[in-house]
């Protein structure tokens, strides 16, 4: 097995693996090489075809695989080492990295940082349980979309979508574009789980039936999918058997959400958060292992890659501090909470120095749709300031800025809480 | 007749409630847009829906079968069935360049479709 040293390896090259080396670098640390299991970068993005990336990040509005090529010009521009084909198999709590590839074999490479940057995956079919038969054309909106995109193959004629999470929007879209029939999605919840903005533009516009209230509740045929039972809840998610309906369909996408892929960070010993499903991160995003980093959809599922740009510069600015010895952790860590009707903040810790603390921005979601809100914030239970938004959804995370000047302020503080509270009489 | 409508702006992922006051094509007021993109979104949306078409292109000896495109502008939203049957039409030689255009002045709208990734030649093709 070869022997390598790096000063900082970034597992997946993804938008956040490519942001964050990008920033490693511009820091002043070249020695940096990016992991990468598939045979391009870019991780999903070239296959997300659709506009709509870029809005906050470069102001205008790019197309996915164009979001990811800016990124990977970065990389390429500053001759970042890039490994592509590269299976990681181990990341030990000191910070040594297994991987393999054909070329090359397997390999140890001691590093001084690690960015952990492995993103999320869908969750299937298996976690549902959905009763009846297991038939082909069962599959998940991301590979129905892997499927159309990259490879050029439409996987169904007749399609019905599980699930209103921002890819099963994108891809009754997309189906529908390609000459299918889309039936209708379905959402057990009262509420959508995807961006406004896909509703309109992916269902409205297509006059594709949005079912709230309603789920799968038997799936139907032998060899292919015949067609899927489809039934209303009551309000506590109960199937009502009376409502239910056949429909036919080939095709049954699954949009029913996202979990961070951590197998390789709890090999690293790295504490998980139950609310994200990924790391425990300081405002830095370094997790409890010391030296050990996480962005993107590791970390928690974005909506927007913007967010995840934004995410991932912060760790590569921290991942090179960490290499050049450049900050100093404070004796005593600030806990950041989620109050009321928040499901989680990132960072769950704010641990520099008071005076050396620079403007954090806090990301957060809420866990109910509420319209009017204030978003407050609180310092060991006395009110610091607090933000107005007309709306708050569970799938459109807020972000709001903890300011420098608070922050150094904020001596003798040992926990931060946000409540996001609807405004009474609107 | 004088008419209400509230629109979710879709040009940006804020996704603003904008309502418009109009007389058939003839906008009276705009309200609830946080900038003048939801505006003009908003007026466009009573007077005829425009979207940026995003699809796919066949490529022939490609390091993939397909290159993502989109059209350079926003196409009448009533057109793109007719779009996606021109676009289906054509199949490229790789290499491709981001921005290279693979169509132009698709059906009469002044709108280029461009590729929107490089794509590289098949490796041994």
């Amino acid at each position: 097995m070869i022997k390598i040293e790096k000063d900082v390896v970034v597992i997946g090259g993804g938008p956040a693996g490519l942001a964050a080396a990008a920033k490693v670098y511009d820091n002043g640390v070249k020695d940096v090489v990016i992991l990468e299991r598939d045979f391009e970068l870019g991780g999903i993005l070239p296959q997300c075809i659709h506009n709509g990336f870029g809005l906050h990040h470069f102001g205008e509005e790019l197309t996915g695989p164009e979001y990811s090529q800016r990124f990977e010009n970065d990389v390429e521009e500053r001759d970042i080492e890039v490994k592509l084909n590269t299976m990681v198999l181990d990341v030990t709590a000191d910070k040594k990295v297994f991987a393999m590839n054909k070329d090359q074999g397997a390999m140890e490479i001691q590093a001084k940082a690690v960015i952990l940057a492995m993103g999320c995956r869908e969750r299937t079919a298996g976690a549902l349980g959905i009763p009846g038969t297991r038939p082909a054309g069962v599959l998940t909106a991301g590979t129905a979309q892997r499927f159309t995109n990259i490879e050029g193959y439409v996987p169904g004629e007749k399609v019905v979508i599980l699930g209103s999470g921002d890819i099963g929007l994108i891809m009754a879209r997309r189906m529908r574009l390609e000459g299918a029939d889309v039936k209708a999605v379905c959402e057990i919840l009262p509420y959508t789980g995807g961006l406004t903005r896909n509703v309109v533009q992916c269902l409205e516009d297509y006059d594709i039936p949005l079912k709230l209230n309603h789920t799968v509740t038997k799936i139907i045929g032998n060899d292919r999918l015949e067609a899927v039972e489809i039934t209303e809840v009551d309000e506590n998610m109960k199937p009502i058997p009376e409502t239910s309906e056949i429909v036919e369909a080939d095709t049954l996408l699954l949009s029913v959400g996202l979990i961070p892929e951590n197998e390789l960070s709890k090999k690293a010993e790295v504490a998980l958060d139950d609310r994200t499903g990924g790391p425990v991160v300081n405002e830095g995003r370094e997790t409890n292992v010391d030296g050990i980093f996480a962005c993107g959809n590791v970390l928690h599922v974005h909506d927007l890659v913007d967010w995840v740009t934004e995410e991932s510069q912060i760790a590569g600015d921290w991942a090179a501090k960490y290499i050049n010895d450049d900050y100093k952790r404070s004796e005593k860590k600030i806990d950041v909470k989620a109050g009321e009707n928040v499901s989680y903040v990132i960072p769950q810790s704010i641990e520099l120095e008071a005076e050396d603390r620079k403007r954090i921005p806090l990301y957060m979601r809420v866990s109910t749709p509420l319209t009017a809100i204030d978003i407050e914030l609180y310092a060991d239970g006395e009110k610091l300031y607090s933000f107005s938004e007309p709306f708050g959804k569970p799938g459109e995370m807020i972000s709001v800025p903890l300011a420098q000047k608070t922050l150094n302020d904020l001596d003798e503080v040992s926990e931060i809480r946000v409540d996001i509270i609807e405004k009474e009489g609107e | 007749m004088l008419e209400k409508q509230t629109i979710t702006c879709v040009a940006c992922p804020k996704g603003c409630e904008v309502t418009v006051e109009h007389d058939g094509d003839e906008i009276i007021d705009i309200m609830g847009n946080a900038c003048p993109q939801g505006a003009d979104y908003a007026k466009e949306e009573i007077v005829a829906k425009t979207r940026i078409l995003p699809t796919t292109v066949r490529v022939k000896n490609g390091a993939l079968p397909l290159c993502p495109v989109k059209t350079t502008k926003q196409i009448p939203l009533e057109l793109m069935d007719k779009a996606m049957a021109k676009i289906g039409e054509k199949e490229i030689e790789a290499p491709l360049k981001m921005g290279q255009i693979i169509i132009e002045n698709l059906l009469d709208t002044e709108a280029n479709v461009v590729a929107t990734r490089d794509l590289p030649k098949k490796i041994n093709a």
